[in-house]
């Protein structure tokens, strides 16, 4: 066969640096053949390396006692959660294939983390996302916004998965580069956990789904380079695509076969880098070689190159290492539901990674040196000069706001804060009849019921108690302003209003996983901004007890005109205890108290709470300023004190307050509940807030001050919660009562200066129709 | 009673519909594979929601051919209860069992929420625990609900009481409004003539617990039960 030559040029082409190569040269001992190289680029890119963030990575805290695989072990981190239940979960984008074409782009990273979940043997139960676009006015933008939530759709809907939660945020520094990070959430018992690793000397090794084409070619390496104007008609064919009904097959058998009494040693999913990095991976976790024989890989395409075989991203195909002997259930089980399956090699005790194509060697590598020994970089960081400019912003040399009842209006009807319904009365949310708080509140909860498990082996006994319930919270959180503005002191507030939550919820934080959407590490600047984020992530999932699981890095988030706002998104999972704590964030009955937890405004912030506010960008085109500080310290106290709050039964309602401030809060606890189509229930407020030493009306109703929360109960149990909150140090005080209810529901909030009174029912459609009314009415 | 759920490549209900038959109104229920030829004991058969095969071609269109639909097609033309929801309303219509066809939502994308839907006739297996007009509230889930059927179909419906349920407004008026899919008469779901085998768009199944925030749903599930042990 006649293969390239090897050339400086076409190294530099694979995204490989001068010393890169000199060191796959120093691990060869030779020159590569074209199709190595290929392995190399690939392996070695930041995808599926982290060779730019290694050294930050190991800075999240990763243990906890209930910890049972943990972060980089393996494709998805694992956590007891008692009983003999465990949950796996991850979250991973696919930013640069959904800006390049989104529906597919989306849809196969929905596929893609559902997979890294069944692979660790669990049965998905649940998906969440956390999207970010530009501004809606764009046609471009709508396009892809559009595409991104069909493929979402597409792919978890045919798939059978619930998509529970998610946030969808807009803001023109995402214009040409989406961000789309995709989480899953499976279910398994103990004794069930699978690992990726080739285990067995002379073990098979098959292959199992679809046939392989040359679609996604290197979409690692993809990935790992900044987007440019070109990308979009180069990089097309970069782009997977998926067929979640393929998926959902080859889940049922893989769950099956790894319930066959001894029959699977290893399993892995061929995602990023496809055949090449499940074989090297799982060899490199064994501690063994891998040697495979291209010829029987199943092809879509004819004539495919042994180096498209290997870098091809075809979906839905996974790797596994069968124990010797039980071939034949590999068989039955991918015969019975129609699945391609191949043996197409074995493993071997040289520790190599040996590819054949018609018994010609085309690979011989290494499996530890490739997978483990990339490169590692500690990159060049320097203050952004901008921040000079944030930090002397001042809040006084803007007016307060003189027309109040307008920009709550604005606000609400701010797509960012508006409801997300357009987006998810797309996915199929209520599937596998585990879905107990649906989108529209803090957080997710699912429950998890006998039939969510994976199956048993044939004659084995339960080992989870009968009737056990277990309900799992879950949100997904992020700010790219505040992270622009303060990288550090953000990327803390992002871990918080995620924990705070799940506080709300009802929920004990069990474990993260996070996603780091950030630009181009190798500016200096733009890798101070990932640095920081990584200290204030590491240091808050450590104070609520969210230990991180494992989770993606997606660098190169740029396009032609700058970097994105630099975004770590974090999902935390949580448990709650018991279901009558499960809390939703709506006003319930009239008469109700309402108590705002935390302080109302915080004093020592310059700014009071508006440095990057959704009120300063959306009503006077303002994104500066040092953004609200979050004391993780005094965070906790709130959080536990909600949750204790919660536990003795006196919360009828919990919401937190964040984007748009206190009074996006209460408009949202008037309106959010909703029974039905066209069938939202309203409740009214009486806030007054006058007593409160503000002396800008701006701050106290739309300021950011964080640690804070709103919460409804009976009147016989509001001293019981001011007393709970005295005792966690937490400030607490009566602001209202909840009052009216029905189309005549008026929220009113009573400030020193003014009442301001707003009717229920229109600023409820001016929220609920403000995404559907730009999306529908445009052109498509 | 005995329950068989279908299973075909691509249901995602399946363990849904067993669920609540098993666990929640204490029945037996059993998967179907799709390749069996004879649905066996069943006193009742359920085509659940999903997307069998994909929705490759269309809706429901390949599954029509397996195995499985011979026997149950069989078992419905002997008087066997059948009940479809979802994508097995879809397949109920193209196997023939029931008129009409489901075509893509007005709106062209997928929907999923809860909806109202009044009760049709009360002298059917799967409406004799609700009184007719009562109201139910009841989730969606999809792409391809829009129902479809020539005039002189939808007048037979009307006039036969085939027409169970129909979308409607919390107070049970049946009004364009509250329409999620553009349906010609808002039909919901349908039986066919003899009144043995019927289809529905909602997902019963997924609103038969109060820890789901609705339990409406069983009442299909138990009408069917109600009238299996009359009879």
């Amino acid at each position: 066969m006649n293969e390239p030559v090897i050339t400086p040029e076409l190294v530099a082409k694979h995204g490989i640096t001068p010393e890169e190569y000199e060191n796959i040269l120093k691990i060869l001992g030779r020159v590569p053949t074209y199709t190595e190289l290929g392995i190399f680029s690939v392996m070695w890119s930041e995808h599926c390396s982290y060779k730019n963030t290694k050294p930050l990575l190991k800075t999240f805290p990763t243990r906890s006692d209930r910890i049972m695989v943990g972060a980089g072990e393996e494709n998805a981190g694992i956590i007891d959660i008692g009983d003999n239940l465990a949950i796996a979960f991850k979250m991973e984008s696919h930013n640069h294939p959904s800006a390049v074409e989104p529906f597919q782009g989306a849809a196969t990273g929905v596929g893609g983390i559902i997979r890294d979940i069944f692979t660790m043997g669990a049965r998905p139960i649940c998906a969440m996302n956390s999207l970010r676009f530009g501004e809606l006015q764009s046609p471009e933008v709508r396009r892809l916004f559009r595409g991104v939530v069909g493929g979402i759709a597409h792919y978890g809907n045919c798939f059978g998965i619930p998509t529970i939660a998610g946030e969808v945020c807009f803001d023109a520094s995402y214009e040409g580069n989406p961000l789309v990070n995709a989480f899953c959430l499976g279910v398994l018992r103990h004794e069930q956990i699978a690992r990726g690793a080739a285990k067995g000397i002379g073990n098979p090794v098959f292959y199992v789904g679809p046939a392989t084409g040359r679609d996604g070619l290197a979409g690692a390496a993809f990935a790992s380079q900044d987007l440019t104007e070109a990308s979009a008609e180069q990089q097309r064919g970069a782009v997977q695509v998926g067929d979640p009904f393929m998926e959902k097959l080859v889940m049922e058998a893989c769950l099956e076969l790894l319930a066959a009494k001894d029959a699977v040693a290893g399993i892995q999913d061929m995602g990023a880098a496809g055949l090449t990095c499940s074989t090297c991976e799982t060899a490199a976790r064994a501690g063994t070689g891998i040697e495979i024989e291209l010829s029987k890989v199943p092809q879509r395409a004819a004539g495919m190159t042994p180096y498209e075989i290997m870098l091809s991203e075809s979906q839905e195909r996974m790797l596994i290492i069968v124990n010797k002997g039980h071939e034949a259930e590999v068989q039955r089980i991918f015969d019975k539901w129609d699945l391609p399956w191949s043996e197409i090699g074995v493993v071997t005790d040289t520790g190599r990674m040996v590819v054949r194509n018609h018994g010609e060697v085309v690979a011989d590598i290494p499996a530890a040196k490739i997978a483990n020994d990339s490169p590692v970089y500690h990159r060049e960081s320097k203050e952004p000069a901008y921040l000079k400019d944030v930090r002397a912003f001042q809040i006084s040399s803007i007016q307060d706001t003189t027309t109040a009842a307008q920009d709550l209006e604005a606000l609400l009807a701010e797509p960012t804060i508006a409801s997300k319904n357009w987006v998810y009365r797309q996915y199929d949310h209520q599937v596998r009849d585990g879905s107990v708080v649906c989108p529209g509140s803090d957080a997710a909860v699912v429950r998890i019921k006998a039939d969510s498990l994976p199956m048993l082996s044939e004659g084995q006994s339960e080992t989870v108690p009968a009737g056990t319930e277990k309900y799992i919270a879950m949100a997904v959180d992020g700010n790219g302003t505040y992270v622009y503005l303060d990288p550090y002191e953000g990327s803390k507030t992002v871990v918080a209003e995620c924990a705070r939550n799940l506080a709300c919820t009802g929920a004990i934080p069990l474990g993260s996983t996070d996603n780091l959407n950030f630009g181009n590490p190798h500016h200096p600047e733009l890798f101070y901004q990932l640095k920081e984020s990584v200290r204030g992530l590491a240091e808050a999932c450590d104070v609520f007890g969210a230990p991180v699981t494992g989770g993606n890095v997606s660098l190169y988030n740029q396009n032609p005109h700058g970097a994105i706002d630099p975004t770590p998104t974090i999902a935390i999972v949580g448990l709650v205890e018991k279901k009558e704590h499960i809390t939703t964030q709506w006003f319930k009955d009239e008469g109700d108290v309402i108590i705002l937890l935390g302080e109302a405004v915080d004093e020592g912030d310059p700014n009071l709470g508006l440095g990057g506010s959704a009120y300063l960008q959306n009503r006077k085109g303002i994104k500066n300023g040092t953004p609200p500080r979050c004391d993780l310290k005094k965070e906790k106290a709130v959080q536990d004190a909600v949750l204790d709050c919660i536990r003795g039964g006196w919360v009828k309602s919990a919401h937190d307050c964040s984007e748009g401030g206190l009074a996006v809060t209460l408009a949202e606890c008037c309106f959010t509940k909703n029974v039905a189509l066209n069938t939202p229930r309203f409740t009214g407020a009486q806030v007054d807030l006058s007593a409160v030493k503000c002396a800008r009306k701006d701050a106290l109703l739309f300021g950011e001050t964080q640690s804070r929360i709103v919460v409804s109960a009976s009147p016989a149990n509001a001293d019981k919660i001011l007393a709970k909150a005295k005792e966690h140090s937490v400030p607490a005080i009566v602001i209202g009562k909840v009052a009216g209810s029905g189309k005549d529901s008026k929220l009113s909030i009573r400030l020193a200066q003014e009442t301001l009174s707003w009717n229920v029912p229109p600023i409820y459609g001016t929220w609920w129709n403000a995404i559907g009314s730009v999306m529908d009415a445009a052109t498509r | 009673m005995n329950f068989a759920v279908l299973q075909f490549p691509g249901s995602n209900c399946d363990q849904d519909c067993v669920h609540v038959l098993k666990n929640v109104l204490g029945h037996s229920a059993r998967l179907l594979w799709h390749k069996e030829k004879s649905v066996g004991n069943a006193d009742a058969v359920i085509v659940p929601g999903g997307f069998s095969y994909g929705d490759y071609l269309r809706t429901g269109a390949i599954a029509r051919y397996s195995n499985v639909m011979a026997a149950v097609t069989e078992f419905a033309n002997q008087g066997g209860l059948v009940l479809g929801i979802c994508n097995g309303f879809q397949i109920l219509c193209e196997a023939g069992l029931l008129p009409g066809a489901l075509i893509r939502n007005r709106s062209i994308k997928f929907r999923c929420e809860f909806v109202w839907l009044q009760t049709g006739p009360a002298n059917t297996p799967f409406t004799c625990k609700a009184p007719e007009g009562t109201v139910l509230r009841i989730p969606i889930a999809h792409g391809e609900g829009c129902y479809f059927a020539d005039p002189e179909t939808l007048k037979k419906l009307e006039a036969n009481g085939q027409i169970l349920w129909r979308y409607c407004d919390e107070q049970g008026q049946v009004e364009a409004e509250a329409n999620p899919n553009g349906s010609l008469l808002n039909i919901a779901g349908i039986c066919n003539e003899k009144k043995n085998v019927a289809g529905l768009m909602p997902h019963p199944e997924r609103a038969s617990e109060d820890i789901l925030s609705s339990s409406d749903g069983r009442t299909l599930f138990e009408s069917m039960i109600q009238w299996h042990c009359k009879k």
